[in-house]
């Protein structure tokens, strides 16, 4: 029996941060101290403060450590897990008051979030099916196979209000049920949607690495529902550590015989298969996903027939997001109502964001739908470093849009990102702050789309293209006012021509930004100016002669050449061979370069 | 898996171990005094002892940890029992023994053992 579990985050985010060299530092010490018996290492998922890793939390005191070094370990070992003295100094200054350390939910990050999909990141081995069904795992799949028809099964999803937590937002239920009809006589396909491809998103891979038995219980229980005996999760081979939990939580879940035949003694059989993807963000498309299950390349195909009639290999499919999958087995342990207590009126429940770019806290964060855009970026985000000032957030990746400073007290839903040009996506949320220009990010993300439209439909293949060089030539101060109509004109175009989601949503970025920022796109095409200071071709570097003292530390720096001046005289750059590398800026003592 | 039994077994063999990892403020705090004077006056056992009993009697709502010292070295191995909304209570030289006493007196049962407290020593 042990005494006391030290958690420590084996997630993507920790892993690169070294805890793989720390968690095998304190096996070692706690060995050497004679404690293996007493302190159980656990080595779990994403605990969310990915900014602060590694991550280390001691329980019964669920003492969180944070920025944990291999060289802190003997002593956290000696004084903490042998003598019980936290060792105030490594843990997380969050949790440290003068009454003592303060309980984790307490602090700025956690106290406002709820965490259900998450429910399990952080807190058990994702190694062992027997954490999991310690904190209840399975008991739904039980419940489902035992006491419920699968008619049943579908009203609670449609009544918890469950919309698709992959981007788009269709009522989960709703999807189960247009694939339900004759069951038994046909064969039909579960799918799991783990081909996650937003820049800045990791929402479905910390659940994949933290906890995947829950999308595995989702997926027999969806199975149920709609009369289906196999399972497929489409993951992305780019995400190694997910793939490899998730084939040993497969092995383990057949090994119990929760995945196989007869589960429960109920007479229904399901399994289910890993499917690596290649990395092509189309294939995140359902249809494009399915035909690349089927062994075909990735390409998306007309709907309809929508999967839930003609889906993998032309048989009734239901496809789901991890996300989605995560808040099923609680909906049914703890009933639609509860879950729709949560949240908005059209949206119910939380949802698990990204939180990336100019914050403090970068990290996984859950909050209950209608929490407003201020709420995380200045409470649980910690607000923008440095004490710059906050811009735009961009949701949803390439398919969404920017959401500007006045917007940042809309209550955050489905609807209302819709709304104000954006969209929910799958839930990466990029702070960006004064220093972002808003063509650039725009160019950004088509670069991506263009990069990643596979090429089927016209409208998508050459609109992005023709819409990244309109960009391009803005960025390069090079456009006129009757391109911003034009582009605005294209946007229109691809949006509604477009095969797939992808092309429909791929002018979002731009659209966002015309409608917010059109001052800044007229900056740069007009004054030929980029106000933040980004877009190479618009800026000047310049030596203030009455500021430099001729010290001649640019010129040595110059990686071109293209300071010149004699010592203790003002020096002089050429802009014809400066390259605004920026590299004499930073080394400048006396600020007397500036870029305009 | 062939029954909800069984599943059933596993999680409640599981619960003790995982429910360590749960903060709710309305468990009953034990607390063993490990530094250098509790260890050298046995408190190691004392600890053990307790944790084992705690879960081998799926007694959930109790956490046992552990702290530094409190001063009071000539009366350790030490042992505090904190329940919410009570005053807390101090055993003073514990044995592996007189723990599992106070474990069936006081936290099963909601009786003190005076015996064993600070308050019987006279200070």
């Amino acid at each position: 029996m042990f005494r006391s579990h030290v958690l420590i985050c084996g997630g993507t985010g920790c892993t690169s941060s070294g805890s793989q060299q720390v968690a095998a530092k304190l096996e070692e010490e706690i060995k050497r101290q004679g404690l293996e018996k007493e302190v159980a290492v656990v080595k779990t998922g994403c605990h969310g403060l990915c900014a602060l890793g590694p991550i280390m939390i001691v329980y019964p005191e669920a003492v969180l450590y944070s920025m944990v070094k291999a060289e802190d370990i003997p002593e956290i070992v000696e004084e903490h897990l042998l003598k019980g003295r936290v060792v105030t100094r490594l843990v997380y200054q969050e949790t440290v008051s003068a009454e003592g350390i303060k309980s984790l939910n307490d602090t700025d990050f956690y106290k406002k979030q709820h965490r259900i999909a998450l429910r399990n990141c952080g807190v058990i081995n994702p190694e062992n099916i027997e954490e999991y069904i310690g904190t209840g795992g399975y008991e739904a799949l039980g419940k489902v196979l035992t006491e419920m028809t699968p008619d049943e099964v579908i009203q609670v999803i449609l009544d918890s209000g469950l919309r698709g937590r992959g981007g788009a937002g269709f009522p989960t239920g709703l999807k189960w049920r247009f694939a339900s009809g004759n069951r038994g006589n046909v064969q039909k396909y579960v799918c799991c949607n783990a081909d996650e491809g937003d820049p800045g998103a990791f929402m479905d891979r910390s659940v994949l690495e933290g906890d995947p038995h829950v999308v595995l219980e989702a997926m027999a229980i969806a199975g149920y529902a709609i009369g289906a005996s196999q399972g497929y999760i489409y993951v992305r081979a780019e995400y190694p550590i997910a793939v490899e939990r998730l084939k040993i939580a497969i092995a383990q879940a057949r090994e119990y015989g929760l995945l196989g035949k007869d589960i429960f003694g109920s007479g229904f059989d399901f399994d289910i298969d890993l499917r690596l993807g290649a990395g092509a963000f189309v294939c995140g498309e359902e249809t494009a996903l399915m035909t690349s299950i089927e062994g075909n390349r990735g390409e998306p195909r007309p709907r309809p027939p929508f999967p839930a009639v003609k889906g993998l290999f032309e048989k009734p499919t239901i496809l789901n997001n991890v996300e989605t999958y995560a808040n099923i087995p609680q909906i049914i342990l703890n009933g639609p109502e509860w879950f729709a207590s949560m949240g908005t009126e059209k949206s119910k429940g939380t949802k698990v964001f990204a939180l990336g770019g100019k914050i403090h806290n970068t990290g996984l964060v859950e909050i209950p739908m209608g929490t407003t855009l201020r709420t995380i970026i200045e409470e649980i985000g910690g607000g923008i470093p440095n004490g710059k000032k906050f811009k735009a957030a961009q949701t949803g990746g390439p398919s969404g849009g920017c959401i500007p400073a006045e917007q940042m007290d809309v209550p955050i839903d489905y609807d209302n990102l819709i709304a104000i040009g954006s969209m929910m996506g799958s839930g990466g949320l990029i702070v960006m702050d004064e220093d972002t220009c808003m063509v650039d990010i725009a160019k950004f993300f088509l670069e991506f789309t263009v990069d990643e439209s596979c090429g089927k439909c016209t409208p998508c293949r050459i609109g992005t293209k023709r819409l990244y060089e309109m960009l391009d030539k803005i960025s390069k101060g090079k456009g006129t006012l009757e391109d911003l109509d034009k582009m605005e004109e294209l946007c229109y175009h691809i949006k509604e021509n477009s095969l797939c989601g992808l092309g429909q949503s791929a002018p979002n970025p731009v659209l966002s930004t015309l409608r917010f920022f059109r001052d800044e796109y007229v900056a740069h095409v007009v004054e030929k100016r980029c106000p933040a200071g980004v877009c190479k071709d618009l800026l000047t570097y310049q030596i203030l002669a009455d500021k430099c003292r001729g010290c001649t530390l640019c010129a040595k720096t110059c990686p071109a050449d293209a300071i010149t001046g004699k010592v203790k005289e003002p020096h002089v750059i050429d802009p014809a061979k400066c390259l605004k590398c920026g590299a004499c800026i930073e080394k400048c003592r006396f600020g007397a370069i500036v870029k305009r | 898996m062939k029954s909800l039994e069984e599943l059933k077994a596993i999680r409640e063999r599981m619960q003790g171990q995982v429910g360590l990892r749960s903060e709710d403020s309305n468990n009953t705090r034990v607390v063993v005094g490990m530094a250098t004077c509790g260890i050298a006056s046995g408190a190691r056992p004392v600890l053990t002892t307790l944790v084992d009993e705690v879960q081998k009697r799926k007694l959930n709502n109790i956490s046992v940890t552990q702290t530094g010292c409190i001063g009071l070295c000539q009366y350790e191995p030490i042992v505090e029992v904190m329940e919410p909304g009570k005053d807390k209570v101090t055993y003073i030289k514990m044995t592996p023994e007189k723990a599992i006493e106070v474990l069936e007196q006081h936290l099963i049962r909601g009786q003190i053992v005076e015996k064993y407290t600070l308050n019987a020593e006279n200070l």
